[in-house]
């Protein structure tokens, strides 16, 4: 396994673990999401190669690396739709991974997701959007419901739009439209897949204001998958680098700013030099041209 | 990104063909034989695959409502307008054309033996039995299974239903079951409407062109008519309304890659439903022969 270059806690008072057996619980806060050893391959092509993963209540978790790191594999994992190959996923003292159906359906009613697309519903109205799940999941009646949407689009700043259909929203507000859903059931944990990924910066930070908030007045977890690292460092409690399937260095964005790991200063500034490679090909070049006739 | 076409294709799989209990490895069979082998084992792969969609769609049609799940009825209702209702015009259209046109190319032989009001019972026995399941069936498939593969496999592209089945609301509850049930109410409706409307059209031209009389014209058509007939036709229609639904939401929950999939997927669809709906068609045509 994989060293993480993260140089060893000095005066933080989170401690940092890198893949070393049964957790040792940390001194503040307490662990929702544990995941052990997770494997899961496509086909014979391995994408998640023995995750160790510890996601902290409360807090907001970053999860990064390059494209084809495994990230989204985690993260559909993580939200269970996948099923992995072997391995656990603790939430709350249960294994997710071994839920049947109807514990599932529980399980994702205690959490929202925030899809890269923001994935509304194009033939519902904003407000039927938000109103969804809580006609779906609740008795609550018409009244209430309206009320609970205009809250949650209140949160979000939208509240103008609710009579408007998801196509004619920008990108930005169709996202925090999509973010409103996700906490229209309370929910202990937000996962956001890129939700800053395809927005320009000024509406960018306007989504990681909102997951900041959401985390310190509401003191809801989240876990961001991104590849975004100038919102990863602005926005994270904890940060974890995944490269080739695996976890390659976790710790606060002070650590990994400072890790001597050429693979993780290599993503954290954008190099295109690194241990990263460029090319992805497997056959030797020459063998390969030579090939073509 | 490759890692996403992944695990896309893995949560469809997981929602629809059953990859989860194990059954299938839908996407790419890269283990299948060689040569012939492959598309046998690719189509026993749909098979399965769309019979265990019609299984789970059964299963929260038929039992889930039971388990404190309810039917979406305004969703039923909703998605009998869009294929029921909507499709009335055309089918009105061709079946009153079909009509008439069976009336002339069978009077036209008919003439010869003198025999041209029996061209009243051969059109109402032909609609009943064959013609008027068969045309409703074939203009609704063109119409709804494009519609449902355009609908549903644009929403797959977008991860709505992922989205869906994240929000813990079941995808084939959600959205198939309603579909299923309207197309399983509506097409029979319209095949009533076939029926007629064909009849109509074949009195209209057989009282005026051809020159049968006009009450001749009725009691032969009754005279032929047989409730059994009709029973069959519609019987047949359930069947050919049970295909197309399950086609278009099949084919929806397979497409992969953006907008050429869902077109590719489209036409695949609409073919698949016309071929199956005719093979089923023969098959139920001889069943009855032979045993009713």
């Amino acid at each position: 396994m994989r060293s993480g270059g993260v140089t060893p806690p000095q005066k933080t008072d989170r401690p940092v673990r890198r893949n070393k057996g049964p957790a040792t619980s940390p001194r503040r806060g307490e662990i929702i999401i544990r995941v052990r050893n997770l494997v899961k391959s496509f086909d014979g092509r391995v994408v998640l190669n023995g995750i160790n993963l510890d996601i902290e209540r409360g807090k907001i978790t970053a999860i990064m690396g390059g494209s084809g790191c495994g990230k989204s594999t985690l993260l559909r994992h993580l939200i269970g739709v996948l099923r992995p190959d072997s391995g656990e996923i603790w939430v709350k003292g249960k294994d997710i991974t071994k839920f049947n159906e109807s514990e599932m359906e529980q399980y994702r009613k205690r959490f929202g997701m925030l899809f890269q697309g923001g994935a509304l519903l194009n033939s519902l109205t904003v407000k039927d959007n938000i109103a969804l799940p809580l006609r779906e999941h609740t008795q609550l009646d018409e009244k209430i419901i309206g009320m609970i949407v205009k809250m949650k689009l209140e949160l979000v700043g939208l509240r103008d739009f609710e009579h408007l259909k998801p196509s004619q929203l920008s990108g930005g507000m169709q996202k925090r439209v999509a973010l409103a859903r996700a906490l229209a059931l309370d929910p202990e944990i937000v996962f956001y897949d890129e939700p800053t990924s395809g927005l320009d910066p000024v509406v960018g930070g306007v989504i990681d204001q909102l997951i900041m908030d959401l985390s310190h007045r509401l003191h809801i977890t989240s876990v961001v998958v991104t590849h975004d690292t100038r919102s990863a460092f602005k926005i994270a409690h904890k940060m974890v680098v995944l490269y080739r399937g695996k976890v390659v260095a976790e710790g606060t964005p002070e650590q990994i700013q400072r890790s001597k790991d050429p693979l993780v200063q290599q993503f954290i500034h954008g190099r295109p030099d690194g241990p990263i490679p460029l090319r992805q090909s497997s056959r030797d070049y020459l063998e390969d041209l030579m090939d073509m006739e | 990104m490759s890692g996403r076409s992944d695990s896309v294709a893995g949560s469809t799989s997981d929602a629809v063909s059953g990859n989860r209990k194990g059954r299938i490895s839908s996407g790419s069979p890269t283990g299948a034989g060689p040569g012939l082998l492959r598309p046998a084992v690719l189509f026993l792969q749909h098979l399965s695959s769309i019979t265990f969609l019609f299984q789970e769609t059964l299963r929260w049609l038929l039992i889930k409502p039971f388990q404190g799940k309810p039917l979406r009825v305004k969703a039923i209702i909703t998605q009998m307008d869009e294929v029921g209702v909507k499709s009335v015009p055309i089918v009105f259209l061709v079946s009153f054309f079909i009509g008439i046109i069976l009336v002339l190319q069978t009077a036209y032989q008919l003439e010869k033996f003198g025999a041209t009001n029996y061209a009243a019972s051969l059109a109402s026995v032909a609609l009943t039995r064959e013609l008027g399941p068969l045309l409703a069936a074939i203009v609704v498939a063109g119409r709804v299974s494009a519609a449902y593969t355009a609908e549903l496999g644009t929403m797959m592209v977008t991860e709505e239903i992922l989205a869906l089945e994240v929000m813990a609301i079941h995808p084939i509850a959600y959205l198939v079951v309603p579909r299923f049930l309207a197309m399983v109410v509506m097409l029979p409706c319209l095949t009533v409407m076939a029926d007629l409307v064909g009849m109509i059209g074949g009195y209209i031209i057989g009282t005026t062109t051809v020159g049968i009389r006009s009450t001749l014209y009725i009691e032969t058509t009754l005279d032929a008519m047989l409730l059994k007939d009709i029973l069959t036709g519609l019987a047949k229609s359930v069947v050919f309304a049970g295909i197309i639904a399950m086609v278009g939401c099949y084919m929806a929950f397979i497409v992969k890659g953006g907008a050429e999939g869902v077109g590719k997927a489209t036409m695949i669809s609409v073919v698949t439903s016309l071929i199956l709906i005719i093979l089923a068609d023969c098959f139920f045509t001889t069943i009855f022969y032979l045993f009713l």
